[in-house]
């Protein structure tokens, strides 16, 4: 089985802080990691290719070069091949242009049965390049695949995460499927998978390797343009009403009135 | 020191194992029982920690020697019981069979070693033969194709939980150390029998204790590298051995200094921060700038000795006595950061103030060292 896996390098999340001036995120001494739901995307490839012995797991990535650092860390865990579209043309591209220089990649790529992604990257939390590749690739999908229940060449029968509950989707391949957190545990590197990892190109392709022009691909082409951002104010301090069922109705709805919110 | 981005990804791999795997409930318990976990043994041998830097023809990984000091030193951070297990493999349990063992010895014994299916230790040092290994008593006569052991080994870390250990002993007791063998016992053999576990300070979690050898034969298949060259073989594995140890006190000073960062910047006294005070300030400082000298030591040793430097030898024991001295300094400064607390056993200070206390003893003493290191520089 041909499995691609679409990941991405983000600035560390947990470790970001917010210019408050300027309002966006302040980069400098952030650490990169490979984006947390795709390494869960990661894992269902793998684990797919342990028990389809003799498939191939491409990661791809559009990026900077320093990318191929979070690459080498997808070989690292078991992933075969590595490819990163890296092009001045593709920079400040949103998440419409990064689906279509990403479907762009994966046509080169060229045979695949199965494709995994994460459901969101923590740094532009859009959900978007997932589905929107899927359509530019004219294939279904299925976002928010918390588990799965059977991939043979034919079809994908798997759990799409709901907020209160789930569906079960039977899906015809070649697919793409995003993945949760929930979905699996990512397995760790191997010493022995870094030290070969460092022993192997990445391949790089900039947008003519891939076939598009300048304007398809970049700010050039995202329709999409960030207006500002910042840092919510953080939410007052909830309050827990106390007293029987009956009292605590009362209050509730005294309190609702008050706000006008009822 | 910059690392290459492969020796920062391996650091980043094995950080992210220690952070989740060796939990502080999970060290509390290995404390409180004396064992370590079984299911993170395998965790940690199918991560490849356990063949780090054994080749990958062997069943190990290929890394470097500067690569087995980052495992070490991450690993010493959070728990150096931990690191123990970890170290083994690729130095005294792994050491003497790489140095010395033939194709088929390599494939019954050190890839199993590696691969985390069996445990083998390291049996040199005896009651009257620490620092002067030469002086050991255990004799070995040869009978047909076999060779008859008898003698005591002590202080054998993981004796009780090995299924093998390379016990070294005298084959022509006349010839001193070049009359020294090193063979690789069964431990089920008939007349093998351990001692009491020791009651240790610290690196509680993995058990130690004595070997006793009464009339054990060996078949001469398990004579490890050439009769009467087994002191070569001891003296190079801990060569090896101490680098080891060297990280291990770099990673260990690393997690008392954490912790004394953290606690002087809670603790309030005299109504403000403890590490408002110059008395305390100044003391991290201090930590702070002999940790970071020692570190350059450790990894321009390993660097040397990923080299084959001919005074690569030299400066792992530089790196030793140096590390693992200042790593006491810095234990005990942690403490004394930490007041009354410090002398409690929730507080993590404590064990790693017992832990680090045998790295300026074992693999060789600091006084060992300054021989090693004054013998380099004087004896040409």
């Amino acid at each position: 089985m041909n499995i691609i896996v679409c990941a991405k390098q983000v600035p560390d999340t947990n470790e970001v802080k917010i210019d408050p001036v300027r309002g966006t995120l302040i980069r400098e001494g952030v650490p990169s990691i490979l984006n947390p739901d795709d390494a869960n995307a990661l894992e269902a490839a793998l684990q797919l290719k342990d028990k389809y012995p003799g498939s191939t797991v491409s990661v791809i990535s559009m990026g900077p070069a320093q990318a191929t650092y979070m690459l080498r860390e997808c070989l690292a865990m078991g992933a075969d091949e590595a490819y990163l579209l890296s092009a001045r043309a593709f920079g400040g591209a949103d998440t419409c242009a990064t689906s279509t220089t990403l479907a762009a990649g994966i046509k080169k790529i060229g045979k695949f049965d199965i494709i995994f992604a994460g459901r969101q990257a923590i740094d532009g939390d859009t959900a978007q390049v997932g589905p929107q590749t899927a359509q530019r690739l004219g294939l279904p999908i299925v976002t928010y695949v918390d588990k799965i229940v059977e991939v043979n060449d034919k079809k994908a029968v798997v759990h799409r995460q709901l907020e209160d509950g789930y569906e079960v989707i039977e899906v015809d391949m070649p697919c793409v499927l995003t993945c949760v957190k929930e979905l699996n545990e990512p397995r760790y590197m191997t010493v022995g998978g870094i030290v070969s990892a460092f022993e192997r190109e990445i391949t790089v392709w900039d947008n003519n390797d891939v076939g598009l022009a300048p304007e398809e691909c970049g700010l050039k082409a995202s329709p999409t343009q960030v207006l500002r951002s910042f840092t919510p104010a953080p939410k007052g301090k909830g309050e827990m009403l106390s007293g029987t069922i009956q009292e605590m109705a009362a209050d509730l709805v005294s309190k609702l009135t008050a706000k006008h919110v009822i | 020191m910059i690392f290459s981005e492969k020796h920062q990804l391996i650091r980043q791999l094995v950080r992210g194992f220690v952070e989740k795997e060796l939990t502080s409930d999970i060290l509390d318990e290995v404390e409180a029982s004396g064992e370590f976990p079984l299911d993170i043994q395998k965790k940690m041998a199918k991560a490849g920690f356990y063949g780090i830097k054994i080749p990958k023809e062997y069943g190990g990984q290929g890394a470097d020697n500067l690569a087995y000091v980052i495992m070490l030193e991450e690993f010493c951070r959070v728990s150096p019981v931990a690191s123990l297990y970890v170290n083994s493999p690729n130095s005294l349990s792994g050491g003497p069979i790489l140095l010395s063992g033939t194709p088929e010895q390599i494939e019954k014994y050190l890839r199993p070693t590696v691969n985390g299916d069996i445990m083998v230790a390291f049996g040199l040092t005896e009651p009257g033969a620490g620092s002067d290994a030469g002086g050991m008593t255990t004799t070995a006569v040869k009978d047909g194709d076999y060779y008859v052991l008898n003698g005591r080994k002590s202080f054998i870390t993981m004796a009780p939980l090995a299924d093998y250990t390379v016990i070294y002993a005298k084959t022509d007791p006349k010839k001193g150390t070049k009359g020294i063998s090193a063979f690789i016992v069964d431990m089920k053999l008939p007349g093998v029998s351990l001692g009491k576990n020791e009651h240790k300070m610290g690196l509680i979690g993995c058990a130690t204790s004595d070997i006793v050898l009464e009339d054990v034969r060996v078949h001469k298949d398990d004579l490890l590298g050439e009769e009467n060259m087994g002191f070569i073989n001891a003296m190079k594995t801990l060569d090896g051995g101490r680098l080891g140890v060297a990280a291990q006190s770099i990673g260990c000073a690393q997690g008392c200094l954490d912790e004394s960062i953290k606690y002087a910047k809670e603790r309030k006294q005299f109504g403000r921060r403890i590490a408002d005070f110059q008395a305390i300030s100044f003391m991290i400082a201090d930590m702070a700038t002999k940790l970071a000298a020692a570190k350059e030591l450790v990894y321009n040793a390993a660097i040397m000795k990923d080299r084959n430097d001919s005074n690569a030898s030299m400066y792992c024991s530089m790196a030793k006595y140096y590390a693992s001295e200042i790593c006491n300094e810095i234990a005990a400064k942690a403490v004394q950061i930490h007041g009354g607390y410090g002398f409690m056993k929730e507080y993590r200070v404590e064990r790693l103030y017992r832990d680090c206390r045998v790295f300026t003893i074992y693999e060789g003493t600091s006084q060992v060292q300054q021989m090693v290191i004054s013998g380099a520089l004087l004896k040409k």
